[in-house]
């Protein structure tokens, strides 16, 4: 061990290095997912004029890459905002996944734990139910309400497990959310069964609707995702000092519950706000994190970061599976994500084991 | 709780695609009444069998519809449900004869027991599935002769709409769509039969080959782009609030020559998901949108 004089990590320069080496692989990922997102599709268009055609979208570059207007639509209005809906939430679930595994110290936390599925579940069909869209006319209410839904139920988890000023354990807040989610669910439940006929439209949602998303999705998704991310990634700091304990965090002038309930609020909004676009889609939130922890170690400086890169490509690469393996059918993107996720972060755990 | 979310779609598949896999006519229950009296008191679980029992002149004796059944509006709609039938309330209408299109729980049985006659008639999968049902529905209510003749009639009107199909070298494509994430029906199901009749050729039939989606599939936007159907049929003006011009609007789909040419067509929702009497309007606006087409 050559520790240097004045470094913050114990373990040396070994760790940082392995560090910056995992986040250029991250990049990495997120650029080769993006362009064999766009490039991939059941209408095949050649990749070299795919490469010209967005090469000819940079600045300063003019490249003729003889698209039919049809494949420049199929490129530009279908494959890309979906890959950039699929990066950012991926990105949005595992982040925010990291975090809440970070807060709760506990492994099996998720971006859906404080009730935000359910809520955005309630707030979709209310939506859906009521006949919003003809009230708001060209703008889709059901993302909107869906988003609020999912506030509102991470709001009263949180409320709830607060008592004359005195916030819970981490495990209060955990069952306030269980509690919290199945009232949540009981009501939709109730209001979908109270109108059947808008039964098949309420699932579509929760299946996701990532497959038929639009510039107007990202556009939607982008503030809270922005906000989401930034929070996420100032809060590493803080999430390792909780890590070692809340009594040894206050000695070194840090206020837990504060700390934790505003890293709370961040994970919570880029997570409802991803869930209110893209409906229910599990598992990226558990896996990747857990999946970044044994490669590159526990460290938040490397978990948020890396769950950010890692998750945006494994959702846009999950997303390219869903429209190409059955193609021209589509496959909902919830049943690639666990399919993939689930062997993939079992392999990595047993060689974990092994080593 | 999420996979009970993810196994739902595949209910609401299962109820509208088959419905009744095991047979389309299953009388079972007080088969001495069935045959010997006449119902007096009809209760339809079925939005298609209350519109079948109003066309064979039996509505009169129809005492309680489901909350689905808005067709047709003299039906006497209640708020039973079509999707978790209750036996107790079914029983509240003191029916001598419940028809319906779906048996989830025991409801079939728990009418059995209570020594009602039940008419159980799912989803068809042709067209002579739907004359059959009808006839059936004829047999039970002892309407035997206005059931042939509602059959003779749709038959007839069905073949010379297929006859005033104008002919073309190249047969028309068309995309039906069922909702707004683009799940569409192939030409295996019963309403692709009703297309064919009208010598269009369906656009998403390589979604479904082996039929895997029960000829229900979810059709990819840019295979759709790609395939450019002469025709679009709006099955979701309703559900989804669909209309030519929000199809207009969606990304890419400005390039469909379904779209430049005027040629999306707005459907009834439950026109175009029954397999009833109605099936003939259904077919009509479809031969009227295809001989507009030059």
């Amino acid at each position: 061990m050559t520790s240097k004089a004045g470094g913050l990590n114990p373990e040396g320069d070994g760790r940082s290095l392995l560090g910056i080496r995992w986040l250029l692989v991250g990049v990495g990922a997120v650029l080769v997912s993006a362009v064999v997102g766009v490039a991939t599709g059941p209408v095949s268009i050649p990749l070299g004029q795919v490469v010209r055609e967005l090469l000819d979208r940079l600045p300063l570059l003019e490249v003729d890459s003889s698209l039919s207007a049809v494949d420049r639509a199929i490129i530009w209005d279908l494959r890309a905002p979906r890959v950039v809906l699929g990066l950012l939430v991926g990105a949005l679930l595992a982040g925010s996944g990291a975090a809440y595994q970070g807060v709760f110290r506990n492994p099996l936390a998720d971006p859906y734990l404080l009730g935000i599925a359910a809520g955005a579940g309630l707030g979709a069909t209310i939506a859906i139910v009521a006949e919003l869209r003809d009230v708001l006319g060209v703008v889709d209410p059901v993302p909107l309400v869906a988003f609020a839904g999912a506030l509102v139920a991470v709001t009263a988890a949180g409320t709830l497990s607060v008592r004359r000023g005195r916030v819970g354990s981490p495990t209060t807040l955990i069952l306030a959310g269980v509690a919290v989610a199945n009232f949540f669910t009981a009501i939709q439940t109730f209001v979908q069964q109270q109108n059947s006929e808008t039964l098949q439209q309420v699932f579509a949602w929760i299946l996701g609707r990532l497959s038929t998303a639009g510039w107007a999705e990202v556009w939607l998704l982008l503030p809270y995702a922005a906000v989401s991310v930034v929070g996420l990634v100032l809060a590493v700091g803080p999430l390792d000092v909780l890590a070692v304990g809340d009594e040894e965090a206050s000695t070194l002038g840090l206020r837990p519950r504060a700390v934790r309930r505003a890293i709370l609020v961040v994970a919570s909004l880029g997570a409802a706000a991803a869930v209110a676009v893209s409906g229910l889609i599990g598992f990226v939130g558990l896996v990747v994190p857990h999946a970044v922890r044994l490669v590159a170690g526990a460290s938040h400086r490397r978990v948020i970061p890396l769950s950010l890169l890692f998750g945006a490509a494994f959702l846009a690469l999950a997303d390219v599976v869903a429209r190409t393996v059955q193609a021209p059918a589509e496959l909902p993107i919830g049943v690639i994500t666990a399919f993939v996720g689930a062997p993939f972060f079992l392999v990595i755990l047993r060689r974990q084991m092994a080593s | 709780m999420v996979t009970r979310k993810i196994l739902g779609p595949l209910l609401v598949i299962v109820i509208a695609a088959c419905g009744g896999t095991e047979a389309s006519n299953a009388t079972s229950g007080a088969p001495a009444a069935a045959e010997g009296a006449r119902p007096e008191r009809i209760v339809s679980i079925s939005t298609v069998a209350t519109e079948m029992l109003f066309a064979i002149d039996a509505g009169d004796r129809v005492v309680a519809v489901d909350s689905m059944s808005n067709y047709p509006a003299e039906a006497p709609a209640t708020d039973l449900s079509g999707y978790q039938p209750n036996v107790e309330a079914i029983l509240g209408f003191a029916p001598d004869l419940v028809v319906l299109s779906y048996d989830p729980g025991d409801v079939v049985a728990g009418l059995e027991a209570a020594g009602i006659a039940t008419l159980l008639q799912g989803a068809a999968y042709t067209l002579a599935d739907t004359y059959d049902q009808i006839t059936a529905l004829g047999a039970i209510t002892g309407d035997v002769d206005e059931a042939a003749v509602l059959v003779a009639d749709m038959q007839s009107e069905i073949a010379d709409l297929a006859a005033s199909v104008q002919e073309r070298d190249e047969p028309l494509s068309y995309y039906h769509e069922l909702d707004d994430t683009l799940y569409t029906v192939t030409s295996s199901t019963f309403i692709g039969e009703v297309y064919a009749l009208a010598g269009l050729v369906n656009t998403a039939d390589a979604a479904d080959p082996d039929g895997a989606s029960w000829g229900y599939p979810q059709l990819s936007a840019e295979y759709l782009l790609d395939a450019d159907p002469d025709l679009i049929f709006l099955a979701d003006t309703r559900c989804c609030s669909q209309t030519a011009a929000t199809v207009a609007e969606r990304p890419g789909w400005e390039t469909l020559t379904a779209v430049t040419n005027g040629a999306v067509v707005e459907l009834d929702d439950d026109v175009a998901s029954r397999w009833g009497p109605r099936i003939v309007d259904l077919l009509r606006v479809i031969v009227d949108s295809v001989n507009a087409i030059s």
